[in-house]
């Protein structure tokens, strides 16, 4: 346990996450681009078209992963969240005043390819089914830390006001989940459940698992570039900073 | 990380953000419950038939396009199907209009309109239903043969 | 490979317009979200630069 708290603390430093995040960085941009050209190529070219949907079907690859990123960004903000107001670490502020904009355009993307996908398939850009509705109500929560934070002047306070708005909106993640199943919607239900098989054949979930990854990456890679220049920004008095800028 | 051992500051201020999270979860279910059924999207035609839904208003019904049921009209875009939830009976819709890609027997959809007089759906808008199962053409057309010759 | 041809690829058997627009608006958002930090950083170097060749300059008059 005593090793358990010592990397935490180390984490909560932000000189060090500086530093180890300028490590791995490189590494995640090639693996970043690795993964989603591979994914992207299976996805549009190699992988078969649906019985029903023909090739619009390859919206999938990039609907599903920006589905997914979308909400584990907001458990992800949420928890930074709760982080921060238990422990006050204010590296925990910056985790979640970074995870907004980009959780923001993941869910954005959710929302622009399901309406394009929907068009042709079903008929319509837009239903006010529970799915979408919950999914456009998760945009207007992370546009709302987005702009509580920007309109509070007193730092400290914004940071706690966020925290409990994604803290009390992370009841919205379990009613996407749950929203095609307890109603009747327009939307179907998920083709991924944990305990049974996918309900597709691996040469089409294969390319969309590798974009998940890819998806998961790339939020990991955008997510390090920000917050590093937030902890420059915050940690701009300190001399390892000053050093930093002058050799730059 | 034991909570058992957190500084108590620390301690009550967990409890603070598990009461906020947990409130807040309770306050939307309660809100969800009492709505149930408007945060349906449609509704079947056994609602619709056992009075269910809201009479003379615009409303969405949904189910199974029942196959054999379909007929179009010659002359004009009019085209008339029955709606099933493979329950009770099916609901009758007529629509005039141009139907989405996916819109063929036997696939789910929903209408958009209101029931008239003679228990006609008349409908101002279709969207067709897909499931979650995805697969390619040559396996889908192996199902149906194996179908076939099972039946 | 699921084509015949680059022609039927792009066609995308009719639904070309929106496969194509759906992974383009993809791309705008992904390039956005990698081009956006990188500007934040050069921002924060050149305006904490600037501070410090001041404060330099300042030092400097008053010895």
């Amino acid at each position: 346990m005593g090793r358990v708290w010592s990397l935490f603390h180390k984490f909560a430093s932000p000189k060090w996450f500086y530093e180890i995040s300028g490590k791995l960085l490189p590494w995640f941009v090639a693996m970043t681009g690795l993964v989603l050209c591979t994914g992207v190529v299976w996805g549009l070219a190699y992988a078969p078209p649906d019985y029903q949907q023909g090739n619009a079907f390859r919206i999938m690859y990039i609907h599903v992963p920006a589905s997914i990123l979308a909400e584990s960004s907001y458990m992800m903000m949420a928890l930074a969240g709760a982080v921060g107001l238990i422990w006050k670490i204010k590296l925990a502020d910056l985790a979640l005043k970074t995870a907004a904009p980009l959780g923001a355009s993941l869910t954005f993307l959710s929302i622009a390819t399901g309406a394009i996908w929907g068009k042709p398939i079903w008929g319509t850009w837009w239903v006010w089914d529970a799915r979408l509705t919950s999914m456009l109500v998760l945009l207007f929560l992370f546009v709302g830390v987005i702009a509580l934070r920007s309109a509070m002047e007193n730092k400290e306070a914004a940071g706690k006001a966020c925290a409990i708005l994604a803290l009390v909106g992370l009841v919205n993640i379990p009613i996407i989940k749950m929203s095609v199943e307890w109603w009747f919607t327009l939307h179907q239900p998920s083709s991924f459940k944990l305990t049974e098989k996918p309900a597709m054949p691996p040469e089409m979930w294969i390319p969309l698992l590798i974009m998940v990854v890819g998806y998961y990456s790339a939020f990991a890679t955008a997510w390090m570039m920000r917050i590093r220049v937030e902890i420059l920004e915050q940690e701009n008095r300190t001399q390892w900073v000053r050093d930093r800028v002058r050799t730059a | 990380m034991k909570f058992g051992n957190m500084k108590p500051h620390r301690r009550r201020r967990l409890y603070v953000v598990l009461f906020l999270v947990v409130t807040s979860s309770a306050a939307v279910g309660l809100t969800l419950m009492a709505l149930n059924e408007n945060i349906n999207l449609f509704y079947s035609p056994q609602q619709i038939a056992s009075g269910e839904a809201p009479v003379g208003k615009t409303i969405r019904a949904g189910g199974v396009v029942v196959p054999g049921s379909l007929r179009r009209d010659e002359s004009s875009l009019l085209i008339e199907f029955d709606i099933s939830d493979l329950k009770t009976a099916p609901l009758r819709v007529a629509y005039t209009g141009i139907l989405p890609d996916l819109f063929r027997e036997g696939q789910g959809i929903v209408a958009l309109g209101k029931v008239n007089q003679q228990g006609i759906f008349v409908a101002e808008e279709v969207l067709a239903k897909h499931d979650e199962n995805y697969m390619p053409p040559e396996v889908a057309a192996a199902i149906a043969a194996a179908h076939g010759e099972s039946e | 490979m699921s084509f015949d041809s680059f022609s039927a690829f792009l066609a995308m058997g009719g639904h070309g317009l929106y496969v194509w627009s759906a992974y383009a608006v993809t791309l705008v958002v992904f390039a956005f979200n990698a081009i956006k930090p990188v500007l934040m950083h050069k921002r924060f170097l050149q305006q904490h630069k600037q501070l410090q060749r001041r404060e330099l300059a300042r030092e400097n008059t008053a010895q």
